[in-house]
């Protein structure tokens, strides 16, 4: 029995058990970490999973039953399951369900990978690590930590209507941090992310981000900033660099823009967005130089693939186009509820998650500027770089941020680092007083996006550079 | 195959594959997980996942490595072994290795709702319908969540372990016009979960909630209800009584100093609720006072940070530990039984009379255990109508436990719940966050406004250091977490101030 043969069985159940829809996915995930702290493995881990979840539309109601089994067996009753527990859903209803039309696919779609990760060895993977965190201890860190982690995801999906796709992604990526411990705080520099840069591409990636070269200098930095002087209180032109934009782009504008969210959907635990559909093309959320899109296309990207979790194929599409909101992160039903004409952006974190609307790669489309050129043009300002933490309300409207790491900006120069430096504001008056824009566009990786009950991890693309913001509050703090 | 015989054939492979003196631990956990989920007044998500999971430790010759599997065929267990023992032989050296748990008995108490474990759609979705009408026309959201697992656990010294666990939760808001109301509850039975109960007050609020005004940021006394308080508790949780963070001195936590005010004592007690009686590692569960009295006493450690500051596992090996630390997560806030009776003398029954009373309590009855709600542990509603108050405001404040809290503040914020806390600082644990569902305006012992949302930027262990804390309420109501098996219980606390660094606005 092959996996699209238990997808198969599973979506035929569902069929025979009174579901108008139904589709299922098989998948198969080996995950790979590795972990070292001051010069040693910390941990290795190894994980591989199997599994088939299926999903039926019965009437308006849906049911998602899931079996880490592939036997006929297994699958026809968890599709007989998925239909049953579709039915319970009808004693609470809601309006009538559609789908968007989309191609009934039949494909393969493969990510570029060039050195298989999980073939690279793991003695070279492990020395790595080690010698890195070893190399920041000898420079000054308190605790030196490394980490890689591997994805290598194979799907089959099928559906009702004749969809029949397999995809194999491959993800990986890996960073290091250094801590230093003063007196009441800790002061923390990592490269090139805050855990790291991920892409769906192979293990060339991680060797192209030079971890040992830069152990030394994040070292350093972690020990200096814990006698900088604290990044002062007040309103100043802020210029980030493009690992913070990454994640200012993934919380206030990747997830407001996720149709489920606009819908009331995730109302009551993940929250809803300030976005309100009757402003789609007409709402300024910024500046001119705001153009952001949603593109699952762009190779090696950590939200690239060749089709979603149900079956739509990946499309580039405008969420924001000179400063104006044009374009949202749909499924095939949210699609519908709301009139448009396309999903293509719905997920599901393996085989026993329900598919939902997640980010797939939401990222600026580059500026004129370089990040030189900004700083040369600010007077009074500051530079703040890696995040450190986040946090956003429940419409994606009031931010905080905090960054590892700030400079002071002082007549077209970088002056002094500060230490613990944080903003915040509100999205869309904070997008639209962006008003430089650097061309340096890297598509930033984030491995970690929590949304959905019971909870799913997604991996998300984001595009970014270096921006300036004006009168922007910076400096808050206990 | 049993989970234990499963863990025992593991066991016995590694062996087989790599010598005796190969050490091994394995556990074995199924689990059934359900979750009906609802939005805008419909179930909209309504899922179920059957799944066992195989988890392998191992120490070979110096090295370690872990790996887990979701197969438990003959090839599968072979295959997770054999890359397991691959793994281990590629590592370097793992000087710091603790060794594996001896044979010791681990005691399971069997409190296992057999009706919980095999719930049916139905009996969620019922509960979903009772919340759902019972809000009266508002918009309604949240889930039902039931769960199961039953595991095993075997290692290479001999030990063994076996256990059975269920849970059922339910979360849910009422939405009145932008503004939301909460209620949420986890219990070992899901008969004991009402989800008109819960509807009820979740409605309350949200009416409560209606036409919020926006204060200037700034320091205020505050009463933060149980979800509210839930979101301190993982927070110390994470960063303060975390082993490995505090092995590694990022932890705020100093054993033997009174960091807190003299009426915090937390406990971390898996043996509170149904639960799993081993860890990781095999170690038994049991209750870890954290705290007694304000003084910083213990930390949650696996057998490797226990080892590293040269002490014994309490029990707190868990997935991911190796990362994030060996964690607390089903802490308890102990209820002081002084405190209302002293809010009680200085006024505290007028709350509770201008906001109708309490559901079976009259004007100065403040005695928790006198309110509770169908449902097993949801406070019933204060009241309703009759306060004179603009928007039926007086519900901001849902059961008399709260209400004697509230009733001792002469200016200050009722709060119910905080969202996206993240933080700032680990050692000093300052956190930023927002309030969410609800937050009001207290004046002279009563809630006089609706109250836009804050942003707050507030060190965790300093909102409650001594003299911090200005009185516990009597009943605590356990909160679940994102995580079945996960849950944090307190009563509502009132804290002398906490520091709002942003309004609504920016």
């Amino acid at each position: 029995m092959t996996e699209f043969d238990a997808a198969t069985a599973a979506v035929q159940a569902a069929l025979d058990a009174g579901a108008r829809y139904a589709d299922a996915r098989v998948m198969h995930r080996r995950y790979e970490s590795m972990s070292a702290r001051n010069g040693a493995i910390e941990e290795l881990t190894r994980d591989e999973s199997i599994g088939l979840g299926v999903r039926a539309l019965v009437g308006s109601s849906w049911g998602f039953a899931a079996v880490p089994d592939l036997s006929d067996a297994a699958a026809r009753d968890a599709g007989r399951r998925a239909a049953a527990i579709a039915a319970a859903s009808a004693r609470v209803p809601g309006p009538p369900v559609d789908l968007v039309p989309t191609e009934a696919a039949v494909a393969s779609w493969a990510s570029d990978c060039r050195i298989d990760p999980l073939g690279v060895a793991l003695s070279d993977k492990g020395d790595l690590l080690v010698g890195a965190t070893a190399t920041m201890r000898e420079h000054g860190a308190d605790l030196a930590e490394g980490l890689y982690q591997i994805w290598d995801t194979a799907k089959w999906f099928v559906s009702s209507e004749g969809h029949r796709i397999d995809q194999r992604i491959r993800e990986c990526g890996g960073g290091i941090s250094a801590t230093s411990i003063g007196d009441g705080e800790t002061q923390r520099r990592s490269y090139p992310s805050y855990r790291g840069q991920y892409g769906t591409t192979g293990w060339e990636l991680v060797e192209s981000l030079g971890l040992a070269a830069h152990a030394a200098r994040i070292a350093e930095e972690s020990r200096a900033l814990l006698t900088a002087p604290e990044c002062p209180a007040g309103e100043t032109d802020l210029i980030l660099g493009g690992e913070q934009l990454a994640l200012q782009i993934h919380e206030s504008v990747g997830h407001a823009i996720e149709l489920d969210r606009i819908l009331g959907w995730e109302a009551a635990f993940a929250g809803t967005s300030w976005l309100d559909l009757a402003r789609l093309g007409s709402l300024r959320y910024g500046s001119e130089l705001m153009n952001v899109t949603i593109d699952p296309t762009i190779p090696g990207a950590l939200g690239s693939f060749g089709f979603d979790d149900e079956g739509s194929p990946a499309v580039r599409r405008h969420a924001v186009r000179e400063g104006r909101w044009v374009g949202v992160l749909a499924g095939r039903d949210s699609a519908a509820v709301a009139g448009l004409d396309h999903g293509g952006s719905v997920r599901a974190d393996g085989w026993a998650r329900l598919p939902m609307v997640r980010m797939t790669n939401v990222g600026l489309e580059p500026g004129p500027h370089t990040l030189d050129e900004i700083v040369a043009a600010t007077d009074d300002g500051v530079l703040m770089d890696v995040n450190r933490s986040w946090s956003i309300d429940d419409r994606r409207l009031n931010f905080q941020f905090g960054c590892e790491i700030g400079w002071e900006v002082k007549k077209g120069r970088r002056g002094r680092m500060l230490r613990n430096p944080t903003y915040t504001g509100i999205g869309p008056l904070f997008w639209r007083s962006m008003d430089m824009l650097s061309s340096e566009t890297v598509a930033w990786g984030t491995p970690n996006c929590g949304k959905g009950q019971p909870g799913q991890i997604g991996h998300t693309g984001h595009p970014a550079a270096p921006a300036r913001f004006r009168d922007v509050r910076v400096g808050v703090r206990a | 195959m049993t989970e234990l015989d499963i863990a025992g054939q593991v066991v016995e492979l590694v062996r087989r594959l790599a010598g005796p003196a190969a050490e091994a631990e394995v556990t074995v956990t199924r689990r059934d997980l359900a979750l009906t989920r609802f939005a805008n007044s419909f179930i909209h998500q309504n899922v179920a996942e059957s799944g066992v999971g195989v988890r392998l430790r191992v120490h070979v010759d110096g090295r370690t490595a872990a790996g887990s599997g979701s197969l438990v065929d003959t090839d599968g267990l072979r295959a997770l072994v054999e890359r397991t023992l691959t793994a281990a032989r590629l590592c370097p050296p793992d000087p710091a290795w603790p060794g594996l748990t001896p044979p010791a008995p681990v005691r399971s108490d069997g409190r296992v709702d057999e009706a919980t474990a095999y719930a049916e759609p139905d009996a969620r979705a019922d509960r979903v319908r009772g919340f759902v009408d019972a809000v009266g026309g508002l918009e309604a959201a949240g889930y039902c969540r039931t769960s199961y697992r039953s595991g095993a656990f075997a290692n290479s010294t001999g030990h063994a372990a076996l256990g059975r666990a269920v849970e059922a939760a339910m979360d849910g808001i009422a939405r009145a016009g932008g503004a939301d109301g909460v209620a949420r509850l986890c219990v070992d039975r899901l008969a004991d979960l009402d989800g008109a109960a819960l509807g009820v007050r979740a409605a309350a609020k949200a009416r409560a909630a209606a036409d919020p005004v926006e204060l200037p940021p700034g320091r205020y006394e505050v009463v933060l209800e149980p979800a509210a308080v839930a979101d301190l508790l993982q927070n110390l949780a994470w960063y303060g009584f975390n082993g490995k963070r505090y092995a590694q001195r990022q932890s705020f936590a100093e054993p033997g100093t009174a960091q807190f005010d003299p009426t915090v004592t937390l406990v971390d007690d898996p043996l509170h609720g149904s639960t799993l009686p081993y860890d990781l590692e095999g170690t038994a569960r049991r209750a870890l006072t954290l705290v007694e009295a304000g003084m910083t006493r213990a930390m949650a450690h696996d057998r490797r940070s226990g080892a590293e500051v040269g002490t014994a596992s309490t029990g707190h090996g868990m997935l991911g530990g190796s990362t994030f630390g060996p964690l607390p997560h089903n802490v308890r806030l102990l209820a002081e039984a002084r405190v209302t009776d002293e809010v009680a003398a200085s006024g505290g029954g007028v709350a509770a009379s201008r906001g109708g009373g309490t559901a079976s309590g009259g004007p100065g009855r403040v005695d928790g255990a006198a309110v509770r709600g169908p449902g097993a542990g949801v406070p019933g509603p204060a009241g309703s109508g009759g306060d004179g108050l603009p928007g039926g405001v007086a519900q901001a404040v849902a059961d008399a436990d709260t209400a004697a809290l509230v009733a001792g503040v002469e200016r200050g914020l009722l709060v119910s719940d905080f969202w996206y806390t993240r933080v700032l600082d680990p050692k000093s644990l300052v956190v930023t966050g927002l309030t969410r569902n609800g937050v009001w305006l207290i004046e002279d012992g009563v809630p006089v406004r609706a109250v836009r949302d804050f942003r707050f930027t507030e060190s965790y262990p300093k909102a409650l250091g001594p003299g911090r804390v200005r009185g516990l309420g009597r009943r605590p109501v356990r909160q679940p977490d994102r995580v079945d098996g996960v849950w944090w219980e307190a009563p509502p606390l009132r804290l002398a101030e906490w520091n709002f660094t942003g309004g609504a606005s920016g």
